[in-house]
């Protein structure tokens, strides 16, 4: 049995950790340097930190969404779609200023999921801050097992998550204070110390935690009823709850 | 081959998870084994699944890596189970499997499923410390660049050198 080192990458991108774990063996080292390129053209071109990105320069009106990028007008149709979805709950405007930032990280992070397939990896996992995609399983017959931060506890975990091809996203006050801002009230939602969805696609998975968190109590019974979709939560209390759906095991 | 045999295996009765997921609304309780979902019947067709797969004519379908090791594909029989028809698509490369996919996956009840080999997902709660708990990652609330998470990332990181 000869043992191939996976690829590990690490990169400070879009003021977080990007961290990309490939573990077979039949891809490029240069590929996953392309995806790392590719993180920071997206930073480049959608942070609403930089006065000169296109984002910011759509938000002032000195271009229009046809002179951007097209991942950028992708962005805000996936933003619309997903105001739908979540019955306003998600906003590409949560404090009335034009910032998709809500839904481009964890876009980012399943588009290089989805490079590294195409470079030919079927096991990897991309975190980017604490937002995971992982593809196939981490090796063969183990499902990846991604580890719930615990919010009240720091250095603990609240529960670990494992699946194959899953995608888990945790919305949260836990490091960064109360950032989650519903956008129905524009004050911080604060129900919840954290909640964890698991799905397929990072991108819905981390767009729904943050409108959900925003919906404090009712976030339960949204998720219960969102296909392919499951969460686990830890309120402020310390308890927790989880969907039907998520099974539990030891 | 007794590993291929026994990864098969495993990914079936995955699968066989995956067509409960979601649909019965019946969760484990805690304690329980992420399998234990499964009736016991479930575990006389994963035999037959393997027992077959390794009796279909190979097919290979050449290399797909640079390397001198070559990559190759093996069509499994299609399966019948209790939960409908299932055939599993093998890539090997030297001893090693490099993936496990589904081609064919068609539900008790005659409908088509959506070919995806997601297994369903297991909440595992206990009282875990993270040195403990053998993750591969971590899913957090969004950490900043000295937060914990991060740390605890980068050990993950530098551990993962096998």
């Amino acid at each position: 049995m000869t043992a191939v080192a996976p690829l590990r990458r690490v990169e400070q991108c879009m003021g977080t950790v990007f961290s990309i774990d490939v573990r077979d063996p039949v891809v490029d080292p240069a590929e996953i340097e392309d995806v790392v390129r590719w993180l920071h053209w997206v930073d480049a071109t959608f942070s609403t930190y930089q006065p000169g990105s296109q984002v910011s320069r759509l938000g002032r009106g000195e271009l229009t969404v046809a002179d951007c990028a097209p991942e950028v007008g992708e962005i805000l149709d996936r933003c619309e779609r997903l105001g739908r979805d979540t019955g306003g709950y998600f906003s590409a405007y949560p404090l009335g200023v034009l910032d998709p930032s809500g839904v481009v990280k964890g876009w980012a992070i399943e588009q290089a999921s989805d490079r590294l397939r195409r470079a030919g990896s079927t096991s990897h996992c991309v975190n980017g801050g604490g937002d995971v995609q992982c593809a196939g399983d981490a090796e063969p017959g183990q499902p990846w097992r991604v580890g719930i931060a615990h919010p009240l506890r720091p250095g603990d975990l609240a529960a670990v998550v494992t699946g194959t091809d899953v995608a888990v996203a945790t919305s949260g006050t836990a490091e960064r204070g109360a950032h989650v801002i519903d956008p129905h009230t524009s004050r911080p939602a604060q129900a919840l110390a954290s909640l964890t969805l698991v799905g397929r696609h990072l991108t819905d998975v981390d767009a729904y935690a943050t409108a959900a968190f925003a919906m404090g109590p009712a976030a339960r019974d949204w998720v219960e009823q969102m296909p392919g979709i499951e969460g686990f939560a830890v309120a402020l209390d310390g308890t927790t709850w989880r969907t039907d759906g998520l099974q539990v095991g030891t | 081959m007794k590993r291929v045999l026994l990864s098969v295996t495993g990914t079936v009765l995955g699968l066989v998870a995956l067509l409960s997921f979601k649909s019965q609304g019946q969760p484990l309780v805690s304690g329980a084994l992420p399998s234990a979902g499964l009736p016991a019947s479930a575990g006389s067709s994963a035999p037959a699944g393997t027992g077959q797969s390794s009796a279909a004519p190979p097919n290979p379908t050449g290399s797909t890596s640079p390397a001198s090791t070559i990559s190759k594909s093996y069509l499994g029989q299609a399966i019948q189970t209790q939960y409908g028809v299932v055939q599993v698509k093998l890539t090997v490369s030297g001893t090693k499997i490099t993936n496990v996919s589904f081609t064919q996956l068609t539900a008790y009840d005659g409908r088509s499923q959506e070919i995806n080999s997601q297994a369903a997902p297991i909440l595992l709660q206990e009282t875990l410390t993270a040195q403990s708990a053998q993750i591969d990652t971590v899913s957090g609330a969004s950490y900043t660049t000295d937060g914990y998470v991060q740390s605890l990332q980068s050990a993950l990181d530098q551990a993962g050198i096998k």
